[in-house]
């Protein structure tokens, strides 16, 4: 099952440093989403208080959504994704090697925007950065699987562009609540670990329950 | 129609035509004078509304193991209800909230829960509608995906923001303030299933239809 | 010739003919397949003629195991889809209109993707020879989508036989081919019948159907009209059969 996940994963990254347009156009458009939330919000040079950490969190859900409509759309051409059911590969293989691809994209926009934030910001978001990895890992893994069976199952429905965040935001908000509430705790001037914990806890529990019920439902959601 | 239904349906309209006297005569609440009349619509809606989502994501899930088109319909049917049932809560709570807490909304764990759920609710209906052909299967996992989703959305919620009464609110009751409370709730009650019973069964006809539609083509 | 057969050998999988039993399909109201039945066996090229919306496309992906019959069965050997394991799909090839190739891949890394996905040890040399079998191995280091829709065709057609499938299941293959490809695919497909494999094509090419085909199944508006073995002059059948001949 890892073997037929590693093969979809690597295929994904194989063509995606080939064109590159998946990365470049996620990137520039989370990047936008930042400025736009700074003109929005910065007033007179000075940013609101604990903005950064919603913003952040925003950005990410914003550019995952698109990153995750792409994928899908490339897979829609060539039917290839039809391709990838008709091997005899285990459909949650399918799924699990998607998901990874998601989320090395994701993780690098993070890696991308967390300084961006940080500094147009304000915000001392660098200042704990175990927390805010784990805080910002767990969550992204809870927005892209869901974001990845959502977006796979929506591949041959109609409307499917606007369905995919009509479905997935009102899905993912406790991720996004978790998220945001766990990152701006890690703004304060001193650490509150138990809440900080609480938070992440709530992610992972997160994780577990929808990645397991994504690879049971993945298999009857994608046969006709 | 199976036979209870029509002596159902007799019985809740009764009900409902019974309820406002019987609501009228319950207690004054001390602070909050006639307007807190209003709970007894609204936590029997709230329960109605939570009860069609248990329902909703249980089909769901009997129809992605089986693919029986039954539990489809049924899990269709009280995802409507769900969103109409829904809507009446979000609407009768602000207004008593507006009397008793001085603002329409707040956002505390209950309030903003049922909203995000209620949220979930209407994307099951937009998938349905919207989709294109095979959409069943697909809201079939998003009310999968919605149902488990409810402690974490309530926990999150909560631990966010926590100004609702109690849950303690309903045993402490005194007996007039109880009974109407309980009346409604099985008047409401009563009304989700009649409402169930008939939407399930116009799907019923639809499909009913379409194989008679699909017979008449294969004698042809 | 089936490097894939001797890596999972189980008997059951093995099948030398698949039978459609009585199958249809319906998307609502819409019948797209009524009650067909036939029985594709190893050696032998069936044909699946009829005009757009006859239900070939649907027949075909139902024969894939991409869809389940609204009503009657398919067997493989004696193995339904239902209750066989997901390696019953290592045993069937399709080549689909969509030809199922990443455009931003090289010839050579699709086969052996395809290759590797379907279980095969040797991908890279399964590709290697795959793409020699369709004389592109000069062309194997090239992107997909510089190729023009025969040379993509052609490596569509290795990439769907790279795991030597019992069932091969080709969807409109001759569409939008020159002459010169068109006799290579009709030769491979020769060349596949001589080795045992079930061949099931659907297509609206009647002029090189004629040739190539060993039984002939008109379909019109879901419904199997006619069915001929060893079939000549499909023009006029084909005309009798869409215009009211044979039973329904």
């Amino acid at each position: 099952m890892m073997r037929v996940a590693w093969l979809i994963l690597r295929k994904d990254l194989t063509v995606e440093v080939r064109s590159k347009e998946i990365a470049y156009t996620t990137l520039f458009f989370a990047v936008s989403c930042v400025l736009v939330f700074a003109f929005a919000l910065v007033r007179e040079g000075r940013p609101p208080e604990d903005g950064a950490a919603g913003i952040l969190w925003i950005s990410v859900m914003f550019a995952g959504n698109l990153a995750l409509g792409r994928t899908f759309e490339r897979e829609r051409q060539s039917e290839t994704l039809r391709a990838l059911l008709l091997a005899p590969a285990s459909r949650p293989a399918v799924y699990v090697g998607k998901l990874l691809g998601i989320l090395a994209l994701l993780f690098g926009a993070e890696l991308l925007l967390v300084p961006l934030v940080a500094l147009l910001f304000q915000a001392g978001l660098l200042a704990h950065p175990f927390w805010l990895t784990s805080i910002l890992v767990t969550g992204t893994i809870g927005f892209a699987a869901v974001g990845t069976l959502f977006a796979a199952m929506l591949v041959r429905a109609r409307s499917r562009d606007v369905l995919l965040p009509v479905l997935l935001y009102p899905i993912t908000v406790p991720v996004i609540i978790a998220g945001v509430r766990g990152t701006a705790t890690l703004l304060q001037p001193e650490l509150d670990a138990g809440i900080a914990r609480f938070w992440l806890a709530l992610l992972v529990t997160f994780d577990v329950v929808f990645v397991t019920l994504a690879l049971w439902t993945f298999e009857a959601v994608m046969t006709d | 129609m199976p036979k209870w239904f029509s002596p159902a349906a007799i019985l809740c309209g009764a009900m409902f035509a019974l309820s406002p006297f019987v609501i009228a005569s319950a207690a004054y609440e001390s602070t909050m004078g006639l307007v807190q009349k209003i709970f007894y619509y609204h936590m029997p809606s709230a329960w109605v509304f939570l009860i069609g989502a248990v329902v909703c994501g249980i089909a769901s899930v009997r129809y992605l193991a089986t693919g029986d088109p039954r539990h489809d319909r049924t899990a269709l049917a009280a995802g409507e209800l769900v969103v109409v049932f829904g809507l009446l809560t979000l609407v009768t709570g602000p207004l008593w909230a507006r009397k008793a807490w001085g603002t329409f909304w707040i956002w505390d764990a209950r309030t903003t829960s049922s909203l995000v759920s209620w949220m979930i609710a209407c994307a099951y209906l937009i998938l349905r509608r919207y989709g294109g052909p095979g959409s069943e299967k697909l809201a079939a996992a998003l009310a999968l995906f919605g149902m488990a989703n409810v402690p974490f959305i309530y926990i999150s919620v909560n631990y966010w923001r926590t100004i609702h009464p109690a849950t303690t609110v309903v045993p402490r009751l005194p007996f007039t303030m109880g009974f109407p409370l309980w009346f409604c709730v099985v008047t409401f009650v009563l009304l989700f299933i009649i409402l169930l019973k008939l939407r399930v069964r116009v799907e019923e006809q639809r499909a009913r239809l379409d194989a008679l539609y699909l017979a008449l083509d294969e004698r042809s | 010739m089936s490097p894939a057969a001797a890596s999972t050998a189980r008997p059951g999988l093995d099948f030398d003919c698949v039978t459609v039993d009585e199958v249809s399909r319906h998307f609502g109201r819409r019948r797209a397949v009524s009650r067909v039945s036939f029985v594709a066996h190893g050696g032998r090229i069936i044909g699946l003629l009829g005009p757009n919306g006859a239900g070939k496309s649907t027949l075909l992906a139902m024969l894939a195991t991409l869809l389940k019959p609204s009503a009657g069965v398919i067997r493989y050997g004696t193995l339904t889809a239902a209750d066989a394991p997901p390696e019953l799909r290592g045993r069937i090839g399709v080549l689909g209109h969509d030809l199922f190739l990443y455009p931003e891949l090289t010839a050579r890394e699709n086969l052996a993707f395809f290759a590797a996905l379907y279980g095969r040890r040797d991908a890279g040399a399964a590709a290697d020879a795959a793409l020699a079998e369709a004389g592109l191995a000069d062309r194997g280091d090239d992107l997909v989508s510089g190729f023009s829709r025969g040379m993509r065709q052609r490596i569509a057609l290795e990439r769907a036989l790279i795991h030597g499938p019992r069932l091969v299941l080709l969807d409109e293959p001759f569409t939008g081919l020159d002459q010169a490809s068109t006799a290579a695919l009709v030769a491979r497909l020769k060349g596949l019948r001589e080795s045992g494999a079930a061949i099931v094509l659907a297509t609206h090419d009647l002029d090189v159907a004629e040739g190539l085909l060993d039984e002939a199944i008109f379909l019109r508006e879901g419904r199997m009209v006619e069915s001929l073995s060893r079939p000549e002059d499909l023009r006029s059948a084909y005309h009798q059969a869409m215009t009211g001949g044979g039973r329904s």
